[in-house]
């Protein structure tokens, strides 16, 4: 604490409490003051750039775009910056590998060229944007390529973290060509037998010049080199907070083949009511669906015709299917609940073994937990405009916000990163939460993502993304998603209000 | 579809009904009514991932704190709900030899000795199968040199047998400041060194190193290859991760690198005291009373006179802890999960309310307070849950002021002084006093600061009788007093 401190008894300000975030903020003559921090994720004071090291196709920009993802689903606004697009953009037409050989001078000019204008965008991200963390993907294999870094790091006040990928496995090198690299701008005018043997020339022309990060030469730097895609980690001076997740992020990922499955509890009964939250049972409708969930993944088939009302025993057929589903089994496939009963019950349908998380519970709707939206348009209009002017922030009186659910949810994001085969049965606005963060939905769009009962979402890892498949099971349920209205102004009718409120009975 | 029907409605009992769900009444935990057959771990409140024992085990020379990680990574995963406990060979042997000359008897040379440390390591093996086996165990940290490739071959063997994963966990330290200070600081209270003065003392100690260096042979990256370990350089400023093979040795490994041996001092605080604490309710969200505001006064203060450098300051989203803070006038964070225990549907009443609307709640809070949940709310295992990141953050910094509440008081004050789930709940945490914890040899050192500014007493003792069935007086008994 500065000597003026000590001195100055402080006067407690007063508090108010946001209406929105229902945050208590010092205020003064009523209006919020700006100083207070919030426990945001990036406790860091200075900005960090993450720089990538490694040959090509050692899965470089899947880390930075993955870990891009991460950290800004996690709320540390993020975004990356890869050299390979300057390039590009620079160099219209790719030839071939020997624009990048170690002797062609001008290609080097024109490398150097871009690797410095990205830099120029980073410190406007960082410097001007309020970007809290940049990620470098480039090769930044010489030791004087990262030195050029460091030193404009230095001079801008940003953190420096390598992450290097190291790997020899040919295997592993081959695949991530196929997977990436013949799909890339460069080479969409040759066929896949020159595009290999061109990218490995490529591969050829850095090889000599490569310096890894050094144990003993880097030892004040900060790092983490990834051996053989994640066998092994070498971890060097991690600095705070922010360094100290990514560590944690990248030593939990993998790149086995999986799917994971998304859906909802089976059809509630206060679903049917229109009510929100709650801890109800399955509706008649909804004890149905999860039998054709079993069906429906173990087929692994896109669609399924599926009529109830041709079975008059539904408890019998529920068994069958149940039966069914323990014969046929996903590889190993891992089911978690929340610990509400509506999503339990539809675990129970499956014979498997399950696992309940109390944080995949749906999100606290505090002082309006199992009401009609009509009831809280008529009890707290005000509240109800709120959520439909910045619905992600808002917080519930007494409940939770979009952002706090983020948060609860961070460790089953981390946990769904180092299991293989899962399925998770878990509610609207969770699913909405973890489907943002697979699919790279921003904060506006996550809380209108369409997360319909009775369909459940296969997501497949595919090059540096995921593939969604929809599986609707055809048995009816009602609609839960409700739009976000025109008029969100509190001084709106009850009629605008209540436009976009799906019908229920 | 209908051919599935007929081929599995013929092969199966069709009497079995449909499984419905209760909810445990002390867990809240929706459970199938008959006995499910499907996953023992159905009740647990939060998920277990760990199917089979697993052995940690030490690798290096004497003075480089494994004893030191052994005792902070157990007393960690004991408190997050791991059943974990320490195995240190030194203690076996003090048993055996019931007093230490000198560092004669570590010789590799001195066969009779050998046997002795051989048969202590069986001994050691053999608690740890009963711990897994009878005790429920989950982790079992193996607490001793194994510095050579065929002593952890012996381990590797045992292990593989009985069907534990191992992970070993190397402490590799060439500084020799570093040493000496662990040396002076755990080695030199040792009860081996009780009739030795301290620099004779040193001496031995030095040459008992010795006698391990020759035959030292570290885990090597590439000969070791298959095994699962972390290798620690230097007290934490480089590590070597290998082959993590599951979530709880993922867990670890995010711990050990979270560490640090820095001396620092950790503060922790309740808000002052509150309106709805004068009225002798729980929970809620009101502002601080007169001496409240009081203490918050007295609070900043104390942090002055104590001078501490670079202190951070947090708080819970709750008024009356941001209040709290607000007098110390520094800047502050303020983290949701620090806020107090969510009493659900007993939110804001006063215990004899809750004795005359819920008596059974209120009996099965007293039966088990650590797992029990409030109807639409959280138990102190759901706290404890939530307070993980907290805790991790806390070992990542230096000083800090923690301005919390009193479950939550609770739960962080067990991490820090080891406390069980039993005692957890029961833990004095009273108003207007700062605990100032300070780590020291291989635990924590308290000072309590009462700022003698009167506050009521917010502490519910265990009533004697906790049955469901206890007349009102009998339930009412420990309720301590207010407005």
């Amino acid at each position: 604490m500065s000597s003026t401190e000590d001195i100055i008894m402080a006067i407690p300000r007063e508090l108010t409490q946001n209406p929105l975030r229902k945050i208590w903020m010092p205020c003064k003559n009523g209006l919020p003051e700006k100083h207070i921090s919030q426990k945001r994720v990036c406790m860091t004071n200075c900005p960090t750039l993450i720089v990538t090291v490694g040959l090509p196709a050692r899965g470089k920009t899947y880390i930075s775009k993955k870990l891009t993802r991460y950290l800004n689903w996690i709320g540390v606004p993020t975004k990356e910056f890869n050299v390979g697009q300057y390039r590009r953009e620079c160099v219209k037409i790719y030839k071939s590998f020997e624009f990048f050989r170690s002797d062609n001078e001008e290609g080097l000019k024109i490398r150097k060229q871009c690797a410095l204008a990205a830099l120029n965008d980073v410190r406007q991200y960082l410097s001007v944007e309020d970007g809290h963390v940049a990620v470098f993907d480039a090769t930044n294999t010489t030791r004087e390529r990262r030195a050029t870094i460091m030193r404009f790091a230095e001079q801008n006040g940003y953190k420096v973290f390598f992450v290097e990928s190291v790997c020899e496995d040919p295997r592993v090198i081959a695949e991530n060509i196929v997977q990436v690299k013949l799909g890339s701008p460069d080479y969409t005018d040759r066929n896949t037998e020159e595009a290999i043997q061109d990218f490995m020339k490529r591969i050829k022309c850095y090889e000599n010049s490569y310096q890894p990060l050094d144990e003993d030469l880097d030892r004040e730097l900060s790092y983490i080199k990834i051996m053989d895609v994640g066998q092994r980690y070498l971890v060097n001076r991690v600095l705070d907070h922010i360094q100290s997740r990514i560590v944690y992020y990248l030593m939990n990922i993998h790149i086995t083949p999986r799917s994971i499955y998304l859906c909802r509890h089976g059809e509630s009964d206060l679903n049917v009511r229109g009510h929100i939250g709650g801890d109800s049972g399955l509706s008649p409708r909804g004890k149905e669906v999860r039998y054709a969930i079993c069906v429906c993944e173990r087929l692994s088939i896109g669609h399924l015709d599926f009529t109830i009302s041709f079975f008059s025993h539904m408890s019998q057929f529920a068994q069958c299917l149940g039966r069914f589903i323990q014969d046929q089994n996903i590889k190993d496939l891992k089911v978690w609940t929340s610990q509400m009963k509506r999503s339990i019950q539809t675990a129970e349908a499956l014979g498997v073994p399950y696992e309940q998380w109390k944080t995949l519970n749906e999100i606290d709707a505090g002082v309006c937990e199992e009401m009609m939206y009509e009831e809280i348009q008529e009890h707290y209009p005000l509240e109800f405009a709120l959520r439909d002017q910045d619905k992600y922030h808002y917080r519930y009186p007494k409940g939770e916000s979009y952002e706090d659910l983020v948060q609860r949810l961070e460790p089953v994001i981390m946990e769904l990163e180092r299991q293989e085969n899962v399925l998770v049965i878990c509610h609207q606005a969770v699913m909405r939460c973890l489907l943002a963060y697979f699919l790279d939905k921003s904060a506006e769009e996550l809380p209108y993502l369409k997360c319909p009962l009775h369909t459940v979402l296969k997501l497949s890892p595919v090059a540096y993304g995921c593939k969604v498949e929809s599986i609707y099971l055809n048995v009816e349920a009602v609609n839960t998603h409700r739009d976000k209205p025109e008029n969100v102004d509190i001084s709106r009718l009850p009629e605008e209000a209540l436009l976009t409120v799906p019908p229920h009975y | 579809m209908i051919i599935f029907c007929l081929l599995y409605a013929g092969s199966n009992d069709m009497s079995t009904e449909q499984k419905e769900l209760t909810q445990t009444p002390l867990l809240k935990i929706w459970v199938p009514g008959m006995g499910s057959s499907l996953g023992q771990r159905r009740g647990s409140s939060r998920p277990q991932f760990t199917n089979c024992p697993t052995m940690i085990v030490m690798v290096g020379l004497p003075a480089r704190g494994k004893t030191y990680i052994s005792k902070k990574l157990t007393r960690y995963l004991n408190w997050i709900g791991v059943p974990t406990q320490v195995f240190n060979l030194g203690q076996y042997r003090r048993e055996v030899v019931q007093t230490y000359k000198n560092y004669e008897f570590f010789r590799p040379d001195n066969e009779d000795a050998m046997k002795i440390r051989r048969a202590c390591a069986s001994s050691a093996l053999k608690d740890i199968a009963n711990y897994f086996t009878k005790e429920q165990g989950q982790v079992a940290v193996f607490d001793a040199t194994n510095t050579t490739r065929e002593r952890r071959g012996v381990i590797i063997s045992f292990a593989k047998e009985r069907g534990y994963k191992v992970f070993f966990i190397e402490s590799v330290c060439d500084d020799p400041e570093i040493i000496e200070a662990n040396i002076m600081q755990v080695k030199l209270s040792s009860p081996d060194y009780e009739n030795y003065d301290k620099e004779e003392a040193l001496v031995d100690f030095l040459k008992r190193i010795d006698c391990y260096k020759l035959s030292y042979v570290p885990l090597d990256e590439e000969k070791d290859r298959h095994l699962s370990f972390i290798k620690i350089f230097n007290v934490g400023s480089r590590y070597l991760v290998n082959r993590v093979q599951d979530h709880i040795q993922s867990r670890i490994v995010y711990y050990l690198m979270n560490i640090h041996v820095t001396p620092r001092s950790i503060y922790l605080s309740r808000h002052g005291e509150s309106e709805l604490n004068l009225l002798g309710r729980i929970g809620g969200d009101s502002a601080l009373s007169s001496q409240g505001l009081k203490y918050a006064k007295a609070l900043a203060e104390f942090i002055r006179g104590q001078s501490i450098k670079d202190l951070k300051v947090w708080t819970s989203h709750m008024k009356r802890t941001i209040q709290t803070a607000e007098a110390l006038g520094v800047p502050y964070e303020q983290w949701k999960a620090l806020n107090e225990i969510d009493a659900g549907v007993c939110e804001e009443m006063m215990y004899e309310e809750i004795q005359a609307t819920h008596p059974e709640e209120f009996a099965l809070r007293d039966q088990d307070k650590y797992r029990y949940r409030y109807p639409k709310g959280e138990s102190y295992e759901d706290l404890v849950h939530r307070l993980e990141p907290v805790i991790m953050e806390l070992e990542r910094q230096e000083n800090v002021l923690v301005i919390c509440h009193q479950a939550v008081m609770r739960c962080l004050l067990a991490y820090f002084l080891d406390k069980s789930a039993d005692d957890l709940p029961y833990l004095k945490c009273p108003l207007h006093t700062v605990l100032k914890l300070t780590p020291l040899a291989y635990g924590c050192k308290v000072e309590s600061f009462y700022l003698n500014i009167q506050a009521v007493n917010t502490h519910r003792d265990r009533p004697t009788n906790v049955n469901i069935a206890r007349k009102t007086e009998e339930a009412l008994q420990t309720v301590p007093e207010h407005q």
